[in-house]
């Protein structure tokens, strides 16, 4: 069980770790521990799976990559193979099974429009895709994903 | 913009910030440049926007969090802005995009929607709705992960 220490320890580390030499004792000093301390209570968070990793955050348009959200129809019993080979693609960032007409909607980010109309061309064609939606984001208000531990 | 060097840095950095003491001395060591240096150009990267955010991903249904829906919306173009604005300050909205619609697909507003239950999802989009005078919302429940991961820029 997550102790009321450990659900602010997790507040805390979603938030920026500061770029300086030693980013874990700023955090420590915020949480009134230590870096040593901290640093064993992150290894903890890990090892019991609350923590998937520690990361950098890019903005995506400013490194010249366009998004796509992309929505499938898939038969019922090729759903493996069809979001296995999705999978393989390096743009492929997420990919759900969702209820609904359009059972599959992954994430693509490309670096050119040839490159995208290539990559759907290949997944329209897998044997059980039946329709294949294309939609490109526009306008981004959010990408943050940070979850309350309360 | 960005030089080969950089592109090390962000290939480094997507292996995952390691939770040492000093991290980002480690990290320059593997880049071959001064921990100085790697720092000075990580607040290059964040002046520039490159670089949005440093921080750790959660295992989210492992927190508690296991529905998942995504929510979509047809808003009139003149709504956007506002919109988009007052609804990422909800804590349970973790992505929100306007994206191009198609005639058969005339949905343009992207939210995904996290919370603990199915209920709770729909009782936030309910919410939302109604605050900002939406209609017509539709929710597609996740139903299984098939891949959850970060994009790799610059993978060689």
């Amino acid at each position: 069980m997550l102790t009321q220490y450990d659900k602010r320890v997790l507040n805390a580390i979603q938030g920026a770790l500061p770029i300086a030499e030693r980013p874990f004792a700023v955090l420590a000093k915020q949480l009134e521990t230590t870096e040593e301390e901290l640093l064993t209570d992150l290894k903890r968070l890990s090892d019991d799976g609350y923590i998937r990793r520690f990361g950098a955050f890019f903005d995506s348009n400013a490194l010249g990559f366009h998004g796509s959200l992309v929505a499938v129809k898939v038969k019922e019993d090729s759903m493996q193979e069809v979001a296995d080979a999705i999978n393989r693609y390096n743009g492929v960032t997420h990919n759900y099974e969702r209820e609904g007409e359009y059972n599959l909607w992954f994430t693509l980010q490309v670096q050119s429009e040839d490159e995208r109309d290539n990559v759907l061309k290949k997944i329209s064609e897998l044997p059980g895709v039946l329709d294949l939606m294309n939609l490109p984001s526009e306008k981004t208000y959010k990408v943050r994903v940070r979850f309350n531990m309360d | 913009m960005i030089d080969s060097i950089d592109k090390k840095i962000i290939r480094v950095l997507q292996k995952g910030i390691p939770m040492t003491a000093e991290p980002f001395g480690v990290m320059a060591k593997e880049c071959g440049i001064s921990t100085t240096e790697f720092l000075n150009r990580l607040n290059d990267l964040k002046e520039c926007g490159v670089l949005r955010r440093m921080g750790a991903v959660l295992q989210h249904r492992h927190a508690g969090y296991k529905a998942n829906a995504l929510c979509v919306w047809q808003v009139p173009e003149d709504q956007l802005d506002e919109a988009g604005k007052t609804i990422s300050a909800e804590n349970a909205v973790s992505h929100c995009y306007t994206r191009t619609t198609t005639p058969e697909w005339p949905y343009n507003f992207y939210t995904m929607i996290h919370a603990h239950t199915r209920q709770q999802c729909e009782e936030i989009a309910e919410r939302i709705e109604r605050e900002n005078h939406f209609s017509g919302r539709r929710l597609f429940y996740s139903v299984k992960e098939w891949k959850k991961a970060s994009m790799k820029y610059f993978a060689e």
